[in-house]
């Protein structure tokens, strides 16, 4: 079986549109959310969100590609250009080269805009590439088309598990020898007014700030943005003399088979331990857990009992840094496989920003507020999605 | 403006479709949980009465002690409904 290691990473998200300014914010423990601009937003009951401010798309793509990109895509392209400037792969992959994605409502910015136009507006018709636009697969296929991956594309939906679960799969397709190269994370852009409204029904959304693992947490906060990681066979990143960013060591996903909407302990367990498993890691090398840590009630208890009953009294420092980059759903778990890789090679801990006081129910070493250094040589980042998905990556120190 | 007794009845109804109880089975001091309504149950429950009362019901379930709208009971939840249609008619 072959090794998997990362050799390059890009990011788009509330904090920064390039990893270098997301992981100053991560150590500064600077908040990505503030109050939401988009069209409508005053008819929204919760108001914040972790938006990506000053997008420009315009200063990303000539004016003929727009009509084809959602903003879901246009954030994945330009993480992904990021993250293979940054790998510096050869011309050439093709077939050996692929790509799986993550994201849980595609182009709903595309959806919402073309019901405006023909249920409130009266037109009757929408433009000839709404189609396009809107498909989940349209981020991953972009990439392959820019890049020239012929192998493995397509798109992973598992709601706020997606980024992990595509990550997973992208591992499984380089071990097994069917590709050398795979992009892989996840894309969102959810923060629309169609897309709040309806988390809004749910009752879950944080009026005033995402405050994981704390007292006085009041829900989540949605975040939008990509985070796309290049995955590589490690004999593949040694022969050309690329720079090893870590090693993904090992991935588990379970599904609780209980109930569509409340988290299960076990099931979150089951997939800590089977991620331990098949990177043959002991509990006791992890040394930083970046939590699933939502801020609502219901997970950040059932992720307490969980990491609990995997690591017993030996528990690692563990926190959520969705209190900075909001929850970005279907690509959150690609934002955290980045504070993954600042903590293994900066060693950093990046914070749970946020914090106001311990919840009982919470007993974990949150790493409140300030960012801590520490050294550590493996950690694990979580995702456990509506449906009762749970899908966890563990990485290690290349 | 709705009187106590419609709020009542309106409330133990659109319960009772949540819990697919009869309504007479549900009493007008019920306590919710001891009811076994479920967390959807519960966001459903107050989508019904929004939408009957053309109300805002200020619920956030990640409050335990859901400071703005009391959903612990029956009588607390009429008594919740019927200060908000008041607020909205004064």
């Amino acid at each position: 079986m072959r090794r998997v290691v990362v050799t390059g990473i890009g990011t788009v998200n509330a904090l920064a549109a390039d990893v270098a300014g997301t992981f100053r914010a991560f150590r500064e423990g600077r908040c990505g959310i503030g109050p939401l601009g988009f069209r409508d937003a005053d008819r929204l009951t919760v108001r914040i969100g972790a938006e990506v401010r000053d997008w420009r798309p315009e200063d990303h793509f000539a004016s003929n590609e727009l009509p084809l990109l959602d903003r879901v895509a246009q954030y994945a392209l330009v993480a992904g250009a990021e993250a293979m400037a940054m790998a510096g792969l050869p011309p050439g992959l093709g077939p050996r080269g692929g790509v799986i994605l993550g994201t849980a409502a595609g182009g709903i910015q595309t959806w919402e805009d073309s019901y405006r136009a023909v249920f409130a507006e009266g037109k009757n018709r929408v433009s000839p590439l709404v189609v396009p636009r809107l498909m989940h697969n349209a981020p991953a296929s972009h990439l392959s088309i820019l890049h020239g991956l012929t192998g493995p594309v397509f798109a992973v939906s598992s709601a706020c598990a997606s980024a992990n679960h595509a990550m997973g799969l992208a591992m499984q397709q380089i071990r097994s020898g069917v590709a050398d190269v795979m992009l892989t994370g996840g894309a969102e852009a959810m923060l629309c007014f169609g897309g709040v409204k309806a988390w809004e029904g749910l009752r879950v959304l944080a009026p005033d700030a995402c405050r994981p693992f704390s007292l006085g947490r009041k829900g989540m906060v949605i975040g939008d943005g990509a985070g796309v990681l290049v995955f590589e066979a490690e004999e593949h990143a040694r022969a050309r003399g690329a720079r090893v960013l870590a090693e993904v060591a090992g991935f588990g996903m379970t599904a609780d088979a209980g109930d569509i909407v409340a988290p299960s302990a076990e099931g979150a367990a089951r997939a800590m331990r089977a991620a331990l498993a098949d990177a043959g890691m002991g509990a006791g090398e992890i040394g930083y857990i970046n939590a699933h840590g939502t801020g609502t009630l219901a997970n950040d208890r059932a992720e307490t009992a969980a990491i609990r009953a995997v690591f017993g009294a030996a528990l690692p420092p563990v926190s959520s840094t969705k209190a900075m980059h909001g929850h970005a759903i279907g690509a959150t778990g690609a934002l955290e496989a980045l504070a993954c890789v600042l903590a293994l090679t900066e060693a950093v801990l990046p914070p749970t920003v946020g914090y106001l006081a311990p919840d009982p129910d919470c007993a974990l070493d949150v790493v409140p507020n300030l960012a801590r250094a520490a050294s550590v040589s493996a950690v694990l980042s979580n995702a456990f999605a509506f449906g009762g998905l749970n899908a966890v990556l563990a990485f290690r120190q290349a | 403006m709705a009187e106590r007794d419609e709020i009542e009845q309106a409330v133990i109804a659109i319960l009772a479709r949540q819990l697919l109880l009869p309504p007479e089975e549900i009493a007008r001091d019920a306590l919710i949980d001891d009811l076994g309504l479920d967390s959807l149950g519960k966001v459903e429950a107050i989508f019904a009465l929004e939408e009957q009362f053309d109300i805002a019901i200020p619920f956030n379930a990640n409050e335990p002690d859901q400071p703005d709208f009391d959903f612990t009971s029956v009588f607390n939840i009429v008594q919740g409904v019927e200060r908000l249609i008041a607020a909205q008619t004064a």
